[in-house]
């Protein structure tokens, strides 16, 4: 029997909306699940990465675990797909970068509203944000992009299907969208 | 006997004068654009209307359409020069389209949408550009603005005001309002002006009526902009 | 600012208002003016010249904003500009810029579009693109006036003299002393003598005999595009216009080139006579010659030649006491932008307006200033001219190729024995000019300036000439001690300063192309980098609105090709890398946390399969 290929995500600096959006293929799930198999994922729960045939990610990249977990998705994974908005150009987490870093920590730990015990958190347990917010291509290279905030169920549909039967990538009009 | 030339291999009639814009649109065939608005001089800087003539790429909107000449306006390496063109104006500002009221009756977006255009590719720069709330009926988010200049010349040509100008040169091109404080409020823009309904993107919008037309209804999110039309043509139903 | 500065600033605008007229087309030249006296142009000039030329306050501060050389907010009492050319680098301007911020106690380096200000306002330190003094550099512009043959001994008087506050007029006078450097004469720079032959035989034999002259001669535009000067002003002759206009561009931006300047300061006369010329074929009653604000210190010289020649009737109303033949030439100042290099920026400079270039057709043959039929040739050109007129077509024809007639004048910088000016038949080997100049090792050549070639050794056999290397003068040489890279960062940089922002690829794609070269070069580059270079650059070249653009990735494209080492040898080995570095990103949180543990730390990718060892 041939093996099936292996799917890895994660999300970044995002929402969750794109995996919301993954799971809202419905029953269309039951095919994928035939289709492949579920590495590293949190829909499965598995930390660590093994090789994989694809990687999706979702979110940009805010701090030194994004880094690390793309990182290591690149080199993990033999496609990488940059799914959403935030993967592909920051999203709404890069409009931070109209502020310095220091005036979003100051505003959010010490001088917000309602915030007791001000002070910038500086526990090593709490990854370091990174100055500005990337889209994912600027750190590591992507092969594939998924537009979308999020990407509609059916594009990724299409998406996946597409790519795991080796077909160009084409998408209807509708299901391409920047928002 | 009329003149006429080939797009794309289809007979386009024109008549002495007319550029090969001109002369596409009045035959219901779309070039994309973005500075140009046909109730405007052509101006000739986004750059997205590029075709090939001969191997010679110019300008559609520029160019003077001439008798016999064949233009190209879709073959995939026009199509990928002007991704790149649309890609370079989506990493110079700030283009936050879930962020935006103008999505999806946008022309920037509809015209990437129409190029194929995915992703930003390039590194995008980030700038720090101000929001400009300052006027009672108008907002000016100057991170959208992509310098084509149609409220420029609005209000400069129709409205006779000169309240909008391009300062600056190369990326610090910025456009700026006349006005003592530099404001849009203290300026004497006002929201019947010709200059408040021509941005192609969410720069200027008027205030008061954000997200008003459900996902899924808004002006490209059935159809493209090749069928649908310049958001222009749609602005003055709102008008 | 106080009450009685804004008092002095209305009283010189409307002092110069007087004088200089309220014609909102003189507003750059107004701006200039203020800028040379306030050092900058404050908020009450903006007012009172947006009042009295019927300009907004907006488009005035567009103006400046647009200008290198004009500020809102003051620079020093001395501003001093260095020259930051690549040629200007060989020589050793790094250091001294460095050895001169020492001296005045400021701290950081200026970068283009951004100055040092000492805080007491006594002195600025800025850069400015190439000013024109590639042979005898590094050189610096002080309020305007250049000062050239910089030395560390000269860089320490100069930091004395500031800090003494000694004005200009008693700095010593070698400072300023800007040498020719003719090395080789041909059929232009045989002769300066000029006794108004050309205009005499224009009178004598007509206007059609004058241009069938030029026609004959096959003389093409000296400024490196190479129209057919006499098809441009027959064209200008013929189009529909209330009134003619003559201009020729002095805006020599080009870095690297410098002959203009020559022709300036040694021909004249002969340049004048040759704008007269065309006046005379045309019908232009008005000229003008349009000086970059780089050679400001040429203006009382070139004024006095005006005078003179109005004087010998040569100028002026009826020139040499032919009735109806009047024309006279304002000079008009550049204030630091390269792209009024080009004709219609050029004009629209001219018209006092942020020099962006126009849409083509019309051309300025017949819609040029005011929207009338103009000329704009190069100041080779008229000088040329004026020689056709004055002795026969078939004498330039003389010299050169059949597509190209007669000579070429050369500015030679970089690395050779003897940089200055060569004039050489069209034809002429690039080997020659390398050999008669005293290069030695010649890595490369960059001819034309940054928006030209690089030429490689293999090119060393090419010939100047329209049909295979034109050229608009530009010639810097590159030994083979040097690294090509320096050259392509100090263009790349260059370009995406002076481009204009009107359109899309160049505007964008100009800062994509310098960011990816800086990235190579700080070592953090990848393969992948250079295809995108190769992309952005090949986009430009199509796409881009005026020459600027187009030519603009030339030396990036170029050296891809022709020497590719200069980037490959400072690749990662990775075939892609961040945009970024991804440690330095993470430097103002470890700065906000106080934390500089191992997790507030990014390594470097390391390659698969490669351990490191501690």
């Amino acid at each position: 029997m041939v093996e099936k290929p292996r799917v890895a995500t994660a999300s970044l600096c995002g929402c969750f909306g794109c995996h919301m959006s993954l799971l809202d293929i419905d029953e269309r799930i039951l095919q994928l699940v035939d289709l492949v198999t579920f590495d590293r994922t949190p829909l499965t729960d598995i930390k660590t990465l093994g090789d994989c045939d694809l990687g999706l990610i979702e979110g940009g990249v805010a701090n030194a675990e994004n880094v690390e977990v793309l990182r290591e998705f690149r080199r993990c994974c033999k496609t990488l797909v940059a799914v959403g908005a935030c993967a592909v150009n920051g999203g709404i987490p890069a409009m931070r970068n109209q502020f310095g870093l220091a005036e979003c920590l100051r505003e959010s730990y010490c001088e917000g509203i309602g915030v007791h015990n001000p002070g910038i958190p500086n526990d090593p347990e709490i990854p370091l944000l990174l100055n500005q917010v990337h889209p994912i291509h600027e750190v590591v290279a992507i092969d594939y992009v998924l537009p979308g905030c999020p990407p509609s169920a059916d594009a990724i549909w299409t998406f996946l299907t597409e790519l795991l039967e080796g077909r160009p990538i084409a998408f209807p009009y509708t299901q391409i969208h920047f928002d | 006997m009329s003149k006429s030339f080939k797009l794309d291999g289809r007979a386009i009639p024109f008549e002495t004068g007319q550029t090969i814009m001109d002369a596409a649109l009045a035959a219901g065939v779309y070039i994309p654009h973005l500075c140009h608005n046909p109730e405007f001089a052509p101006h000739g800087s986004c750059r997205v209307c590029l075709v090939d003539i001969g191997g010679r790429q110019v300008s559609a909107c520029t160019a003077a359409a001439s008798e016999g000449m064949e233009v190209d306006s879709s073959s995939e390496a026009i199509q990928a020069t002007r991704r790149a063109i649309l890609q370079m104006l989506f990493v110079e500002g700030n283009h936050v389209c879930p962020a935006c009221e103008k999505s999806g009756a946008c022309q920037l977006q509809a015209v990437a949408y129409y190029a194929g255009m995915l992703a930003p590719h390039f590194t995008h720069f980030f700038p720090r550009r101000p929001v400009d709330a300052s006027h009672s009926d108008v907002i000016i988010d100057f991170n959208r603005c992509i310098l084509c200049e149609l409220c420029v010349r609005a209000s400069r040509d129709l409205d006779g005001k000169r309240v909008f100008a391009i300062s600056g040169r190369g990326l610090e091109s910025h456009l700026v309002i006349d006005s003592p404080s530099g404001l849009l409020g203290d300026s004497s823009f006002a929201v019947g002006d010709k200059a408040a309904h021509v941005c192609p993107t969410g720069a200027i919008l008027p205030k008061g009526r954000g997200y008003e037309t459900p996902i899924g209804e808004r002006l490209y999110d059935r159809e493209p902009i090749s069928i649908v039309g310049d958001v222009r043509a749609h602005e003055e139903e709102v008008v | 600012m106080n009450a009685s500065t804004a008092v002095t600033v209305e009283g010189f605008v409307a002092e110069s208002l007087v004088t200089h007229g309220r014609d909102p087309r003189h507003l750059l030249q107004h701006l200039i003016r203020v800028q040379q006296r306030f050092s900058c142009v404050p908020d009450a000039a903006v007012e009172a010249l947006s009042a009295a030329l019927d300009v907004t306050r907006t488009q005035v501060r567009a103006a400046i904003a647009f200008y290198a050389f004009l500020h809102e907010r003051p620079r020093g009492a001395f501003e001093i500009r260095f020259s930051d050319n690549i040629t200007d680098r060989m020589l050793g301007s790094r250091r001294l810029i460095r050895l001169l911020i020492e001296r005045l106690e400021l701290s950081g380096l200026p970068a283009w579009g951004r100055d040092l200000i000492r805080d007491d306002g006594r002195v600025s330190v800025g850069l400015a693109s190439c000013t024109g003094m590639c042979d005898q550099g590094p050189a610096l512009l002080v309020n305007g006036q250049a000062v050239t043959n910089l030395d560390a001994q000269r860089v320490d008087r100069i930091a004395d003299l500031v800090q003494e506050g000694i004005p200009l007029e008693r700095w010593p006078g070698e400072f300023f002393r800007v040498e020719n450097n003719i090395r080789r004469h041909g059929l232009l720079l045989s002769n300066p003598a000029n006794d108004g032959a050309a205009l005499h035989r224009l009178i004598d034999e007509g206007a059609d005999d004058a241009l069938a002259e030029v026609e004959r001669s096959g003389l093409r535009g000296r400024g490196g595009a190479g129209f057919t000067t006499a098809i441009k002003w027959r064209f200008c002759r013929e189009a529909p216009g209330i009134d003619r206009y003559v201009v020729c561009n002095a805006d020599e931006g080009e870095p690297g080139t410098f002959k203009d300047r020559v022709l300036l300061t040694d021909y004249a006369d002969l340049v004048i006579e040759g704008m007269t010329v065309c006046a005379g074929v045309i019908g232009a009653r008005r000229g003008f010659l349009y000086l970059r604000g780089e050679y400001r210190y040429l203006l009382p010289h070139l004024e006095s030649v005006l005078q003179r020649r109005r004087a010998e009737g040569l100028l002026g109303t009826m020139i040499l006491g032919r009735d109806g033949f009047d024309f006279d030439i304002e000079i008009h100042l550049g204030a630091g932008a390269y792209i009024c290099g080009e004709e219609s920026a050029l004009i629209e400079s001219l018209e006092g307006k942020r020099g962006v270039t126009r849409k083509r057709p019309p051309f300025p043959v017949t819609s040029g200033f005011d929207d009338q039929p103009t000329v704009v040739n190069n100041v080779e050109t008229f000088l040329a001219a004026a020689r056709v007129v004055q002795w026969g077509g078939y004498w330039l024809r003389g010299e050169g190729t059949d597509q190209s007639a007669g000579s070429k004048i050369l500015s030679v910088s970089g690395d050779c024995a003897w940089p200055g000016i060569y004039e050489y038949p069209f034809g002429t080997p690039v080997h020659q000019v390398l050999s008669d100049c005293g290069a030695e090792n010649t890595q490369a050549v960059q001819i034309s300036g940054a928006a030209g070639a690089t030429l490689s050794p293999a090119d060393f056999d090419r010939i100047i000439a329209f049909e295979d290397l034109p050229t608009a003068g530009s010639f810097m040489i590159f030994d083979d001690s040097r690294d090509l890279l320096d050259m392509v960062r100090n263009f790349a940089a260059f370009f995406a300063h002076e481009s204009c922002g009107f359109c899309t690829p160049c505007r964008v794609g100009g800062a994509l192309l310098r960011n990816l070269v800086e990235k190579v070069a700080a070592g953090q580059g990848s393969e992948y980098d250079l295809s995108e270079m190769r992309h952005i650059g090949a986009v430009m070249r199509q796409a881009s609105y005026c020459g600027l653009g187009h030519t603009a990735p030339n030396h990036v494209l170029n050296t891809l090709d022709k020497f590719p080492q200069i980037y490959r040898r400072r690749l990662e080995r990775e075939a892609h890398t961040p945009s970024f570095d991804l440690d330095s990103a993470l430097s103002e949180a470890r700065a906000l946390t106080g934390r500089d543990d191992i997790g507030a730390h990014i390594r470097a990718q390391i390659p698969e399969g490669s351990e490191v060892s501690a």
